[in-house]
């Protein structure tokens, strides 16, 4: 494996002017509307919106699956347009759709993965099994996923996301389905990996629950635009209606309704 | 890989990632065949068709004259190794919907490897699978009455190995194009259909009236059935069989062009 030129001076996210347009059947779609974002290296940012407002669009931009068609946006440091491959080595992403083969065992995608990254056989075995007691998976190691619970599977897709040691972290709606106990254990997964390694996490959440017992920072997004930024706090100061205003009431201020719980196909 | 020499920042330039490339196309095709030998299923029903066909259909001919040199068998069994790599090479592309659907491809595309790695893998497991099923088609011909040299059998399955390719990737390439399984099913149905029939598959084109000779000639199954039937009868050095090898080449190799650029794609919306 090559080493990996890491640029920690750089931010962890860095967002020109993103911009997708596509066109769809009567005109063009403006999924994201010239985005502005910085992100600092081990940042936990919570990009809320509603059901179309671009998260997923933008999640997808930034993780080299999707050609921007206007803007700029630097990842771990390089350029998401001229560096893909780059930017692919240094992070993680995990879709909403997760990403498992329900007839393929852990173990085995675990290794696979890690191998895709490029790193030796015999290192991949040891980053499978220790990925996989770090986040207790140890048991259900060689069975094929297809018998996961939705927290394992959760958990399991995170680790199969964690396999190069990224330095940002892509989640995509990570609770979306879980029960309250595994949604519990992933928040607390999620801080341990910014504990632990340091690295950045990005996610995007129609919970705001979530966002505002995680993240370091919101980013409110509505029709492809950014609307509000700032801590949880700050936006339950400046746009709730009160003193005890919370997330949701800023929310429904910022976007003009409440966020809706179906998964977005983009 | 040609972008990430473009415009580097004064700082540090990505590693090349070029000397991957086998060892990814390995790791790729290792990952698909172990799913490949979980499912049996799919191994034997893919062989299901091509082998009733063999055996309910083949004993029909067997007093018929077909126009050709040799045994029906020797005429058959041909058309329905094309027929397996037809049916078995087009179809592929399904499974890479699901795996797109399930996310597993988007995971996959989220690392250092090419696309045309993730395509050639997954590519090279249809080729060994099907020809895999073309030898046991063979042996089954061979109890049936099939005689034919073994070098011509050898290039005949030559033959299903590149149209396989061509097709499998191919199908992998509509399966990274097309939304939902419905859509793919009917592209695959509406094209597989018209082409099987068209290349004198059961029957050999010699038999057609001019018209659908002439159509025929338009199709490059066509050709590759022709030469795989000249190959089974020891004809080796035939301008049929010169023909076959330069349509089932090139034929191929478009395929796998289009198939690469629909894998390459990082498509806008």
């Amino acid at each position: 494996m090559e080493a990996p030129t890491s640029l920690p001076d750089r931010p962890a996210l860095d967002l020109r002017g993103l911009t997708l347009t596509y066109a769809l059947g009567a005109g063009p779609v403006h999924a994201v509307r010239g985005l502005d974002l910085t992100v600092g290296r081990g940042e936990i940012l919570g990009f809320l919106g509603p059901n179309g407002a671009g998260k997923t669009s933008t999640l997808r931009m930034l993780t080299t699956l999707l050609r921007p068609t206007g803007g700029t946006a630097r990842v771990a440091g390089y350029d998401l347009l001229t560096e893909p491959t780059a930017v692919r080595s240094r992070i993680g992403y995990v879709a909403q759709a997760g990403g498992l083969d329900p007839g393929c065992g852990a173990r085995e995608e675990l290794v696979t993965q890690a191998r895709l990254h490029h790193v030796p056989k015999p290192e991949a075995r040891r980053r499978a099994a220790e990925l996989a007691d770090d986040l207790g998976l140890t048991e259900l190691l060689d069975r094929p996923t297809a018998a996961f619970s939705g927290g394992q599977r959760r958990r399991l897709e995170i680790a199969l996301g964690l396999v190069n040691r990224p330095e940002v972290l892509f989640l995509d709606e990570p609770t979306t389905g879980l029960d309250p106990g595994a949604r519990a254990e992933l928040w607390d997964l999620v801080r341990r990996i910014r504990r632990d390694h340091g690295t950045t996490v990005f996610l995007t959440t129609h919970y705001l629950d979530e966002a505002d017992a995680l993240a370091d920072r919101i980013v409110i997004v509505d029709s492809g635009r950014t609307v509000a930024e700032g801590t949880p706090e700050a936006l339950k100061r400046d746009h709730g209606p009160g003193q005890d205003a919370s997330l949701q009431d800023a929310f429904l201020a910022l976007t003009g309704r409440g966020p809706s719980r179906e998964p977005v196909a983009v | 890989m040609t972008t990430e020499t473009a415009t580097s920042p004064p700082a540090a330039p990505a590693p090349p990632e070029g000397g991957h490339f086998w060892a990814d196309t390995g790791l790729v095709f290792g990952r698909c065949l172990r799913a490949t030998l979980r499912s049996k299923t799919s191994l034997y029903f893919g062989m299901l068709q091509p082998l009733l066909f063999l055996a309910l259909f083949g004993p029909l001919l067997t007093h018929l004259d077909l126009g050709q040199e040799g045994s029906s068998w020797q005429t058959l069994v041909p058309g329905v190794l094309i027929q397996l790599a037809l049916l078995g090479g087009s179809y592929v592309g399904m499974g890479q919907l699901v795996e797109r659907t399930t996310g597993v491809v988007d995971r996959m595309r989220v690392t250092p490897v090419s696309p045309l790695a993730l395509l050639l893998g997954r590519t090279l497991r249809d080729v060994v699978q099907l020809v895999a099923q073309s030898v046991l088609l063979v042996l089954l011909g061979l109890a049936f009455g099939l005689r034919a040299p073994w070098w011509g059998i050898v290039v005949g399955l030559a033959f299903v190995a590149v149209l396989s390719a061509a097709l499998a990737a191919l199908s992998h390439g509509l399966g990274m194009k097309v939304r939902t399984t419905p859509e793919f099913a009917a592209i695959a149905n509406t094209t597989v259909l018209p082409l099987m029939l068209l290349s004198g598959l059961l029957l050999p084109m010699e038999l057609a009236p001019g018209w659908l000779d002439g159509v025929s000639r338009a199709v490059p199954f066509r050709y590759t059935v022709d030469a795989v039937r000249y190959v089974f009868r020891g004809d080796f050095s035939t301008v049929e069989v010169a023909a076959g090898a330069a349509v089932t080449v090139g034929f191929a190799a478009l395929c796998l062009a289009a198939a690469a650029r629909l894998f390459r794609g990082r498509p806008q919306g």
